[in-house]
């Protein structure tokens, strides 16, 4: 068995009296893909925090590995827009970076043209790999990503997911990543875990694709074919800026929240 | 008069350089509510320091590093929106300070000189303070600088990459701490901020890096001070208002002047 990286234990997250996540038991190991996929609101973006220290479990425990070193590509980019930056000064304020290693790594991940560009103006596929980039920098054995192709079109998403898988055989990393959707994501995931406040299944794609827990949740069965064309399901409401806007959950007639 | 304008000169040089840089990074993180909020209770610093007979710039360091300490605690309670936070402090401070000076009936306080400044009244100690007071914050905002600016860009980031977060986030409210202290003199507690955001605002227009527009951003508080001190000198006009009055013209200029494809 590969090396383990970091461990969730019993994880369970409370804010105030409403019970986000409880009873997540995830392992990580090196060079596996790990990809967490569940509806709005199910509390994936929090227990990525949670692994990264950025939000305290109020029970179980994360344990991180000697070794452990991770890097981190959050959902979105927000830079005020007061502030100039290019993306090489961007690159630059990971810390302890060799500058010399800022270059290389915007041609691995596709966009060597873009180093001297202004963040502000970089498309949304462009600034996930930017972001990409910065979490390699980090030169991690863990990469934790959080919805990777968010607002990138279906082509770049897949051209991206292969990009992760691309990397991940080259360093033999291990990744840990949240998805919207299953189906773009699949062939370059080793391990899916489906989760609405509880882990509902887990296991190889395939078997979490057939798996009841899962059809309850994103799909009518049958609907594969028309899902792998057009999988997005809008049950989110969105801001003025095309921001997701988290407490605006509609509940859509597919959408079928387990009853606690 | 020549020495007391090349002193009221060298200060406000002295002060405007630093506070260029600095306040590229309170418009950088929005903390312009914050820097005033600041200023504003140094007023409580000054007749505390003449109530207890102590250096009025150390009371005033004192003080604005204490409230920043408050206002830190009180924020992460999330007992009431921010701005309304800063609103109550800054206004109840003011009226504190306000109200602890009229207490002192046997000290005369040009409370004029303390709410717009008094760039004339600068005297060799002043300097003393200001150039220390400048030095150091210079010193740390260079040899902090990749830090304090990858806390500004992304917070979280900074932190998964193992900077010192919560450290660094107190490093900059002492820095904004210690130019206010510095700067009242120059243009009081009323006009502080602006000698901070003013010339860090104009520099955007010009500059295409962080460090670019940091340094832009005290050059142009110079030309300010230099300005101000000018129109001061011809017109017998109030310093802090005018240097304030002479940066917001440039602002103007740069804004409006026509100028090759803007950095974006």
């Amino acid at each position: 068995m590969s090396t383990r990286l970091a461990e969730l234990k019993d994880i369970g997250i409370r804010f105030g009296d409403r019970q986000l996540l409880s009873n997540i038991n995830i392992t990580l190991h090196q060079g596996e893909i790990v990809t967490l996929i569940g509806p709005n609101g199910s509390g994936k973006s929090t227990l990525i925090r949670t692994l990264l220290d950025l939000q305290q479990p109020s029970s179980g425990s994360v344990i991180r590995h000697n070794t452990l070193r991770i890097g981190y590509m959050p959902q979105k980019l927000h830079i005020d827009p007061t502030l100039p930056l290019t993306v090489k000064h961007f690159l630059g304020l990971v810390r302890g970076v060799n500058k010399k290693d800022i270059t290389p790594t915007l041609k691995k991940v596709g966009i060597p043209h873009l180093e001297n560009s202004q963040v502000h103006v970089l498309s949304g596929g462009e600034t996930q790999r930017l972001l990409l980039a910065r979490a390699l920098l980090n030169r991690p054995n863990l990469l934790v990503l959080d919805e990777p192709v968010q607002g990138v079109d279906v082509n770049g998403q897949i051209e991206l997911y292969g990009l992760i898988a691309a990397i991940r055989d080259e360093l033999n990393c291990g990744v840990f990543m949240i998805s919207h959707d299953l189906h773009l994501v699949m062939a370059q995931t080793d391990t899916v875990v489906c989760i609405n406040q509880h882990v509902c299944c887990s296991g190889s794609p395939q078997h979490v694709k057939d798996h009841p827990a899962y059809r309850a949740l994103f799909g009518v069965p049958g609907a594969d074919a028309s899902l792998a064309i057009y999988a997005h399901q809008h049950d989110h409401v969105h801001d003025d800026s095309g921001e997701v806007v988290e407490e605006g959950h509609v509940h859509s007639a597919s959408c079928k929240h387990h009853a606690h | 008069m020549l020495e007391l304008l090349m002193r009221a000169l060298l200060g406000g040089l002295g002060v405007a350089a630093v506070a260029g840089p600095l306040g590229a990074f309170v418009v950088w993180r929005r903390m312009a509510y914050f820097g005033d909020t600041l200023a504003h209770s140094a007023l409580l610093g000054v007749a505390l320091g003449f109530l207890l007979d102590i250096n009025l710039n150390l009371a005033i360091v004192v003080l604005c590093v204490g409230l920043a300490l408050v206002l830190v605690a009180l924020q992460k309670k999330h007992i009431i929106a921010t701005d309304t936070l800063l609103g109550i402090l800054a206004h109840s401070s003011l009226s504190l300070g306000l109200v602890a000076v009229s207490f002192l009936d046997n000290v005369r306080i040009d409370l004029m000189a303390y709410l717009f400044g008094d760039l004339l009244a600068i005297s060799q100690t002043d300097l003393y303070w200001i150039y220390g007071g400048g030095l150091l914050v210079m010193a740390l905002l260079v040899a902090f600088w990749r830090p304090l600016l990858a806390l500004t860009v992304n917070e979280e980031l900074a932190k998964v990459e193992g900077y010192p977060v919560e450290a660094i986030r107190l490093l900059l409210m002492l820095l904004v701490a210690v130019v206010i202290a510095v700067a009242m003199k120059i243009v009081g507690v009323l006009l502080i901020t602006s000698l901070m955001i003013i010339p860090a605002a104009t520099s955007r227009k010009l500059s295409q890096t962080p460090v670019q527009m940091a340094t832009f951003a005290g050059v142009i508080g110079c030309l300010s001070v230099c300005g101000g001190l000018w129109a001061s000198y011809h017109w017998d006009t109030p310093t802090g208002p005018s240097v304030v009055v002479c940066a917001a013209l440039l602002f103007l200029i740069a804004y409006t002047l026509p100028t090759r494809k803007m950095a974006s």
